[in-house]
């Protein structure tokens, strides 16, 4: 963007600086005079003055339904606007195939699975299934991907030796019961068993995730990432590319430079 | 549920018609054969729990799952669980079943096959004893028939079908009842994620689900009582839904049966292709849990929309034919009849596509007049909705006009809002007046809507249906559960010796007794 162009906005309607918005809600008031009086205080407290109610309709006796159109007042400097990016971009399923496909050359192997007495597979089979999460197939539904899916209570020593069999690039640890601090405890028996069995430098890449978890934590725990609570099988899938399968060409490569994970 | 207004517009020629199906027959005997010959851990619970076994330990177990374990433990499975059981409580190891599994429990009763008179003993306590669910499984149908007869069905066709999902039972019950008043002739209850995968029922009224609601008896108790009451209030009975799906199949089903469940989601491969399940466990726990429903009344559902999100829906469009006839034979070969068959399919084309509504009408078609006396089940869009309410508001109105336009029977509600919130309020209360001007608009269309003889819409309805017929000559080739392994569906390869619950299966033995399954395929009541 130049420079000289101006950085402070407002919503646009038909008119530059118009400040147009429109809303749409629903309060727990019987439809009357007074809940469009309701409506309108609430648009004018969200700083839409004047606030014009331009529907409200009941649904059931106990709630109305209101759009609202109206110019907000406030103003955006695009120059203070911060957003935190993503250390990876996000991939669909094709380009993760064609990925995996056109830079390793053969399949990419995830062994995933619930350790401990954890018996809650629900994070690690909507990741992995086909069926997926939030409408997001899982990583069984990429065609280069390879999923082994180990289940639930799976002991650390028998999921090192089936990535070891399987040649896992990645392993996928999903813990959901937090008692006693159980899934920091298990993510750390875990990682420092994989840090045991394989020679330095030469471990598959570590992934935990469950709904507790701090995903700055990863260092904590000794592996590579950590997923919290709504991540969907998509934003995995671009995790691993990114992680495991850096990008060669210039152009690709500009979009992840200095951001390949430690 | 009264005929459909199946309109006879498309030409479709009888003979190809008569092979599809005749190819579906071949494709599946081998699979009910295989259904015939083996028997699972969830269908021998299925059975205990007809004769009346309920609860949990402590540490929240069925009671069903250490009877069937230690039965299993003790005697194999190859028999049944019938037979060792009542020969324990005949030996006098237990007084009722209840204590029989609690002693079972603690490793303090030992299980036998019975044999000679014993075991005609053992067969016929048994056999009482597991009829008395039975007979409470038609009690409940009719139930369901006095209730229909004196409130009503809805005024209009398709059915409106609505989810709730909260994961808290007394969250739904409000909910199920604001949609009911609000037009729901249907209400699902979504279950919890994950839930397909545990290998026993949770016990009691629930209040902690992930993205929906644990399916148990209790919880399946209270909302038929909320929807009665509902029902009363509004002159029309209010369907229940839920899943008969996963490693309980044959134990949701024997519960939806004793709690007047109305309808089921019950596909035949859903559970292979999208949980990978056994092939072998899903179809012997299939045949079972169809059989349960052909003689409680229930509707199924089946789950072919799901194809449509995972393949593009205008080249996978002929798995979906296939799927509905091989669901289609199943469904008749464990007893169910044409008014009891939800098929699935539906509105998934890519709407940038050109022609994509008219597809979408071939396609529609062609389903409403391969299976003319079936309540087909109209799913709408997911895959294409984006998170713009606006355009996603629209899409669903083309939904839903496709659906009256095509008669279909059973109508799922598309929300704007899919792929964004779990619908709130307005989101639903928008998506019902959707559904209901077009329906007000536009249903009698079906007396006005003739596409030409050799138009783009019958044309595509016929490569569609011809596209099926060649994947069914490949299945019946190569047999279905090598086509399952091959990945031939839904690109999921799924061999019949792996898959979760294969440890439950068992092949039955000469002398295999289930008095549950008797009494089912004898149509008998005691």
């Amino acid at each position: 963007m130049s420079a000289k162009k101006a950085t402070v906005v407002r919503p646009y309607g038909d008119t530059t600086g118009d400040g147009m918005v429109q809303v749409s809600f629903t309060l727990p008031v019987p439809h009357s005079k007074r809940a469009e009086g309701a409506a309108a205080q609430l648009a004018e407290k969200m700083g839409i003055s004047p606030a014009l109610v331009v529907h409200s309709k009941p649904m059931g006796p106990d709630f109305t339904f209101f759009v609202v159109y109206g110019p907000v007042h406030h103003l955006v400097d695009l120059s203070a606007v911060h957003v935190v990016e993503r250390e990876y971009p996000l991939l669909s399923a094709k380009e993760v195939n064609a990925a995996v496909k056109s830079r390793l050359r053969r399949k990419l192997v995830v062994v995933g699975a619930c350790i401990g007495t954890d018996a809650h597979t629900v994070g690690i089979d909507a990741i992995l299934n086909i069926k997926g999460f939030a409408g997001e197939k899982g990583l069984e539904y990429y065609r280069e991907v390879r999923v082994v899916n180990l289940g639930a209570q799976v002991l650390v020593p028998d999921l090192v030796e089936r990535a070891r069999a399987e040649k896992a690039d990645a392993v996928l640890v999903s813990q959901v019961v937090t008692q006693k601090d159980a899934h920091l405890h298990n993510s750390r028996e875990m990682s420092a068993a994989f840090r045991e069995a394989y020679p330095a430098g030469k471990r598959p890449l570590l992934v935990v995730g469950g709904p507790r978890f701090a995903e700055g934590a990863a260092a904590d725990l000794g592996v590579d990432r950590v997923f919290g609570k709504g991540t969907t099988p998509g934003e995995v899938a671009s995790y691993l590319v990114h992680a495991l399968l850096p990008a060669p060409a210039p152009a690709e490569a500009a979009r992840t430079t200095g951001r390949k994970s430690a | 549920m009264p005929r459909s207004s199946a309109p006879t517009t498309l030409r479709l020629d009888p003979v190809v018609v008569r092979k599809a199906r005749s190819l579906a027959r071949r494709a599946g005997a081998p699979v009910v054969k295989l259904a015939r010959t083996h028997t699972t851990v969830s269908v021998e619970r299925a059975t205990l729990r007809l004769a009346g076994l309920a609860g949990a330990d402590v540490e929240r177990v069925p009671w069903v799952n250490h009877l069937v374990d230690a039965v299993r433990a003790g005697a194999g499975l190859e028999h049944g669980v019938a037979l060792p059981v009542w020969d324990a409580l005949l030996r006098g190891e237990a007084d009722d079943l209840l204590t029989l599994a609690q002693k079972a429990a603690a490793g303090s009763v030992t299980f036998r096959v019975p044999e000679g008179r014993d075991a005609v003993r053992a067969a016929k306590a048994a056999r009482a004893s597991v009829s008395t669910g039975i007979r409470r499984v038609d009690a409940s149908r009719t139930t369901r028939e006095r209730l229909v007869k004196r409130l009503g069905d809805p005024a209009q066709r398709p059915w409106i079908y609505l989810i709730v999902a909260t994961g808290d039972i007394y969250e739904d019950i409000p909910q199920a009842q604001n949609a009911a008043r609000e037009g729901a002739d249907v209400i699902a209850v979504i279950r919890s994620t994950g839930q397909s995968l545990l290998d026993y029922v949770p016990e009691g009224a629930t209040r902690e689900g992930y993205a929906g609601t644990y399916a148990t008896q209790e919880n399946f108790r209270l909302m038929r009582a909320a929807l009665d009451d509902v029902s009363k209030e509004l002159g029309r009975y209010v369907r229940l839904t839920n899943y008969a799906s996963g490693l309980c199949m044959p134990e949701i089903a024997a519960l939806a049966g004793l709690e007047r469940l109305d309808m089921m989601l019950n596909d035949s491969m859903y559970g292979i292709l999208f949980r990978d399940i056994n092939p072998v466990r899903t179809f012997v726990d299939q045949r079972f849990s169809r059989q349960v429903h052909a003689r409680a009344g229930i509707i199924i559902n089946t789950g072919e929309d799901n194809y449509l999100t995972t393949a593009d829906a205008v080249d996978a469009a002929h798995t979906v034919t296939v799927s509905q006839l091989l669901n289609e034979y199943f469904a008749k070969e464990a007893g169910l009849q044409d008014w009891q068959l939800g098929l699935g399919h539906a509105f998934e084309i890519n709407p940038e596509l050109p022609d994509s509504f008219r597809l979408e009408l071939a396609h529609a078609l062609l389903a409403r007049t391969l299976f003319p006396d079936a309540p087909l089940k109209w799913m709408p869009p997911t895959k294409h909705m984006t998170g713009d309410v606006f355009r996603g508001y629209l899409l669903d109105g083309f939904f839903n006009l496709a659906g009256a336009m095509t008669g279909q029977g059973i109508l799922l509600v598309g929300m704007m809002t899919e792929a964004v919130v779990t619908p709130w309020l307005s989101d639903r209360d928008l998506a019902l007046q959707n559904v209901r001007y077009v329906l007000n608009a536009a249903s009698g269309l079906t007396e006005d809507f003739r596409p030409p003889p050799d138009g783009f819409i019958q044309t595509r309805a016929r490569q569609v249906l011809s596209e099926a017929v060649d994947l069914l000559e490949r299945v019946v080739d190569d047999t279905l559960l090598e086509a399952i392994a091959d990945g031939t569906f839904g690109l999921m390869k799924r061999p019949a010796t792996a898959g979760k619950g294969l440890d439950g299966v068992v092949k039955r033995a000469a002398g295999y007794l289930n008095p549950a399954v008797d009494l089912l395929e004898e149509g008998a009541t005691r």
